[in-house]
């Protein structure tokens, strides 16, 4: 086969791949950054649920390292306490509803990035 | 030549014709001593998206005039005091250490004072920028009273403002601005506006929009009233 069209067929087969990576709704990368944003003041910047506010707070936020309380938890109750708030899952009231802050895109890309704190970067 | 010329006369004349009231003069202070920290114009939020936050070193001030009380606001300039114990984004602000995230004194950056007569000038300038009056129209909050305790239960207990708000110099999170002074420094319209929908004021704000009904904003806002006039 001639070099030419072996790179044609290779973009071809590559294109639908590339489509779909472009439509990917959420990342860790994107979680990451909302986490900082919303998240680390009082779940903390590195996650340990230690943040600045916490000395203030009647219920310690959750540790998002921690493997087993978050391994407890399915990606549904995790999307409902955040968009809905902690209440919504019979948790604190202190974990607000974030529903009106972030879409559905975003909250899905904090969860993998919760995903990525507690169970694969060695929580 | 005559071209550069009659260039060089317009410009001249444009210079001259500047205008020398305080509105114009206050616009200029602004743009050369306020933009760099804050948006004097609204942000492209849409094509920003959220990591405009990231970026952000002051509020946003181009609804200044929907805000602040203007006497508040033209003597803080002249002596500002810190609002936000962590600083206008706290993940910036703070170190790790083994007690948790604290604030590192060494980060918070002083806004800096301003003459009286630039301060006034700043103020009249900023206190035009109103986009949205209409936001604070339909806002039907009247000023009210609470019990100081019922007051304290809903900022604690019920809602959960007290993780990241002080509503004393002593008691209260630190991740937002302090309360115990908004009463001084905003409009109570404004207030109950921002409680009930601060995506509205502020897409990028790190105040959580909640359900709250109408009765639960009043109460806060009546709670924030009591405190605030508390202060000196």
């Amino acid at each position: 086969m001639r070099p030419l069209k072996t790179l044609k067929i290779a973009a071809g087969l590559c294109t639908p791949l590339l489509l779909l990576t472009a439509a990917l709704p959420a990342s860790s990368e994107e979680g990451k950054t909302l986490y900082k944003i919303y998240c680390a003041q009082c779940h903390g910047v590195e996650g340990f649920g230690n943040g600045v506010n916490v000395p203030a707070m009647s219920v310690q936020p959750r540790n998002h390292h921690d493997r087993s309380e978050m391994g407890a938890r399915t990606d549904e109750e995790l999307f409902k306490a955040i968009k809905h708030g902690g209440k919504s899952i019979n948790k604190s009231v202190l974990m607000p509803a974030w529903g009106g802050n972030l879409n559905d895109d975003e909250i899905n890309a904090l969860i993998l990035y919760l995903r990525e704190l507690c169970c694969n970067n060695g929580g | 030549m005559k071209v550069r010329t009659l260039a060089v006369a317009l410009l001249a004349g444009g210079l001259a014709q500047l205008p020398a009231d305080g509105l114009a003069d206050g616009k200029q202070l602004a743009e050369a001593n306020c933009a760099s920290c804050h948006a004097l114009a609204r942000p492209d939020y849409e094509a920003l998206g959220h990591t405009e936050r990231l970026s952000r070193k002051g509020p946003p001030l181009y609804f200044a005039g929907n805000k602040f009380q203007a006497n508040w606001l033209e003597e803080w300039l002249q002596k500002p005091q810190r609002i936000r114990p962590a600083g206008v984004f706290p993940p910036e602000v703070v170190k790790t250490s083994d007690a948790g995230d604290v604030v590192d004194p060494a980060k918070l950056e002083d806004h800096p004072a301003l003459s009286a007569d630039d301060a006034r000038q700043v103020t009249e300038y900023l206190m035009g920028l109103r986009p949205f009056d209409d936001v604070l129209t339909a806002t039907t909050y009247e000023a009210g009273t609470i019990a100081a305790r019922m007051g304290q239960l809903n900022f604690s207990k019920f809602n959960g403002c007290d993780s990241c708000h002080q509503d004393s110099a002593t008691s209260g999170g630190l991740s937002g601005p302090e309360l115990y002074t908004a009463w001084q420094r905003l409009q109570p319209k404004f207030i109950a506006s921002f409680i009930a929908d601060p995506v509205t004021w502020d897409p990028n704000t790190l105040m959580p929009k909640g359900n709250l009904n109408e009765s639960a904003v009043e109460r806060l806002s009546n709670y924030l009233k009591l405190i605030g006039e508390e202060q000196p």
